[in-house]
């Protein structure tokens, strides 16, 4: 009590200016001018973002849009990135300003949903089926703020939130088609796939890569791994590397990868035997030149747009959407790059396969 | 056919035990002088990340090593000043740096790179062309790697000088006994500063090799190795050849449970094999594992 008194006295008695020697005083001039300024600068800019704030509103473009990356974050070239361009895209064509976030480990995720959503972002999204459950918590914390959720798993019934909107991909349907034509370019008869953590989501790539190598060629033989059972099987590419050149030497010529970062490492496997390489979620061709045979497409960049957009339109509505080959959300890549290593008679029947599949004739499981 | 899946095995048991027997010796360094060194995970993530920045910026690969093990030296003195000068309790001191080294690397990957999970990809060390070690199938592209060549004189060079070197007897004096020592006239934190930031440098050399092998830095890349390491350290006696016979025990435990992926057994059980291995042999095969007698424990000098 009595220093607590003691110190208030202290801080009261202020030490006379002229006691202190002249370099002192000098300094205490700039310093109070300092304060000074920053006082009335930082006024002057709050003043300017309240005016814009104000604007924006009545023009009803500016939409503030937030974003959590998936384990990986931006730069793992695949997923998450496909994700950003989805952003800089809105930002582009409607003007919209985001900000994200790349979490850590485990409940990183959820508090930088908070964060967002108890900002000025309008709408939220998650990135990746980690965000599940936490995106539905805090989707029915903040009811009137708007989210979205890519790959969201849907838990049979179990209610989603009217302001969430769960994007789900058919992503056994573009896995089939790479499938194929892993299988018809292979010579050695055997084809290899690598999975990240072992998750019903994962599963789903390898089931249609597996379902479509064995529709066109039946005797294929095809190697299945996966990285862990921990979401950190995401982003071992050291492990990856291994697990792919493990797959070339027992005669597997072409993998493909469903492995977030995990599967850089699958590419410097293919780079160092000289084999093939199927990429995921992006146009992985640039990972290794020349050993890319293609790349299954996942348009989660569209999906990211079309939600911002509908937005913007006022037609946001929460609930599940999926998306497939039919909607051109998921494809794989053939262009200029990859032209010489899928000839013409591969790249036709892969076609014809995937009118099949747009028209219900072939039903790709998804287990 | 049969005898190339062997020796693809062989090869990769050898590349998957680089990290953890350099990391491993390094702690093995750095206890037998008498400090618990658990930030061998944070040394060997900075190791790699300094070897990415400095290979980014040179273009010189070597360079990037250099970078890996001075980058592993800083880390490691981080730690020696707290719980050597500072005295304080070694394994928060490690577990800190560790959780630093996670925080750091991130952050200033997004700095650098734009991205806090990638960094651009970088040069790897040229192969070199070994007479006769070369010439064997599979088995050459271990001796074509300067870092697995390193990594094996490493093992008995650091044998050699924990055991028939008066450096090395002054180390393990300074962990058994330090008043001893002292009353013999060595500088007691001295010399277990040497030890711990030799275990820098070896780590760092470790976090080289993953950045090396992957041509890149990815975040969190050590994914667990420093703790691999401490465990072989431990299995190996605290001893260097021990310490290189238990990494590789855990690299052939992974390369298993690589190759018997994809059977009938559930991936789950196939995963559990390198840490099931731990355990077993931890238990059952080495016997009692005895640490240095004032490993952990600071030394106060005793004043007059």
């Amino acid at each position: 009590m009595k220093r607590e008194s003691e110190r208030i006295r202290h801080t009261r008695t202020p030490v006379p200016a002229s006691f202190l020697p002249s370099t002192s005083k000098v300094l205490v001039a700039l310093l109070c001018l300092l304060f000074a300024l920053s006082i009335s600068c930082g006024k002057k800019k709050e003043d300017a973002a309240r005016e814009s704030a104000a604007k924006a509103e009545r023009s009803g473009a500016d939409l503030k849009v937030g974003l959590v990356f998936d384990v990986g974050g931006r730069g793992d070239k695949s997923f998450n990135d496909s994700a950003y361009r989805g952003l800089e895209r809105a930002r582009d064509e409607l003007g919209v300003s985001f900000e994200y976030i790349e979490p850590g480990e485990g409940s990183d995720r959820e508090s930088a949903l908070r964060l967002l959503a108890s900002g000025e972002a309008g709408i939220i999204f998650g990135i990746g089926f980690l965000f599940t459950d936490d995106i539905n918590a805090i989707a029915r914390d903040f009811p009137h703020k708007k989210f979205a959720c890519v790959d969201y798993s849907v838990t049979p019934g179990q209610e989603i939130p009217p302001n969430l909107l769960a994007l789900k991909f058919r992503e056994e349907e573009a896995s089939f088609l790479v499938g194929a034509i892993a299988a018809l370019k292979s010579k050695t008869g055997k084809i290899g796939f690598v999975g990240g953590m072992k998750i019903p989501l994962i599963k789903k790539f390898e089931a249609g890569y597996v379902e479509g190598a064995k529709y066109v060629r039946p005797d294929i033989d095809v190697l299945v791994a996966y990285a862990g059972v921990t979401a950190n099987a995401f982003k071992n590419p050291s492990k990856g590397k291994e697990l792919a050149l493990s797959q070339y030497s027992k005669g597997a010529s072409v993998i493909f990868h469903a492995s977030g970062s995990t599967g850089l490492g699958v590419f410097e496997a293919a780079r160092e035997r000289n084999g093939l390489a199927i990429g995921v979620d992006s146009d992985q061709y640039e990972e290794a030149p020349g050993h890319v045979l293609t790349s299954m497409i996942k348009d989660v960049d569209v999906a990211v747009y079309e939600a911002i957009k509908s937005v913007l339109d006022g037609t946001f509505s929460g609930g599940v959407r999926t998306l497939g080959l039919a909607e051109g959300a998921v494809s794989f890549v053939y262009d200029d790059n990859n032209r010489t290593l899928i000839d013409d008679e591969i790249l036709d029947r892969v076609q014809q396969l995937r009118e099949k599949i747009i028209s219900g004739e072939i039903i790709v499981p998804s287990t | 056919m049969d005898w190339m899946i062997v020796l693809a095995f062989i090869s990769q048991m050898v590349r998957i035990s680089v990290p953890y027997t350099l990391a491993a010796i390094g702690g093995t360094f750095s206890e037998r002088g008498g400090v618990v060194n658990i930030a061998l995970e944070g040394i060997l993530l900075n190791g790699a990340f300094t070897c990415v920045l400095a290979t980014h910026y040179t273009g010189n690969p070597w360079v990037g090593v250099l970078a890996a093990v001075a980058g592993g030296v800083a880390t490691a003195s981080v730690h020696a000043v707290v719980s050597i000068t500072f005295k304080a309790e070694q394994i928060v001191s490690g577990l800190a740096i560790n959780l630093l080294a996670m925080g750091a690397t991130r952050f200033f990957l997004r700095i650098i790179f734009g991205s806090s999970s990638n960094s651009e990809r970088i040069a790897g060390l040229p192969e070199w062309d070994v007479p006769v070690l070369g010439d064997i199938p599979v088995l050459s592209t271990i001796f074509s790697s300067p870092l697995i060549l390193a990594t094996i004189v490493i093992i008995f060079a650091s044998q050699f000088v924990l055991f028939k070197t008066s450096f090395g007897l002054r180390l393990r004096s300074v962990g058994e006994h330090p008043e001893a020592a002292d009353s013999l006239g060595v500088n007691v934190s001295r010399v277990r500063y040497a030890g711990v930031l030799l275990s820098g440098a070896l780590a760092g050399l470790g976090g080289a090799w993953l950045a090396m092998d992957q041509h890149s830095f990815t975040d969190g890349m050590s994914s667990g190795r420093g703790y691999i390491a401490l465990a072989a350290m431990i299995v190996g006696k605290w001893n260097p050849l021990g310490a290189a016979g238990a990494c590789l025990m855990f690299g052939a435990a992974e390369s298993l449970q690589m190759q018997l992926q994809g059977q009938d057994v559930p991936t789950q059980f196939i995963q559990m094999i390198p840490y099931v291995a731990t355990v077993v042999v931890l238990a059952g095969f080495i016997g009692r594992s005895i640490p240095p007698a004032a490993d952990g424990v600071p030394y106060e000098k005793e004043r007059q």
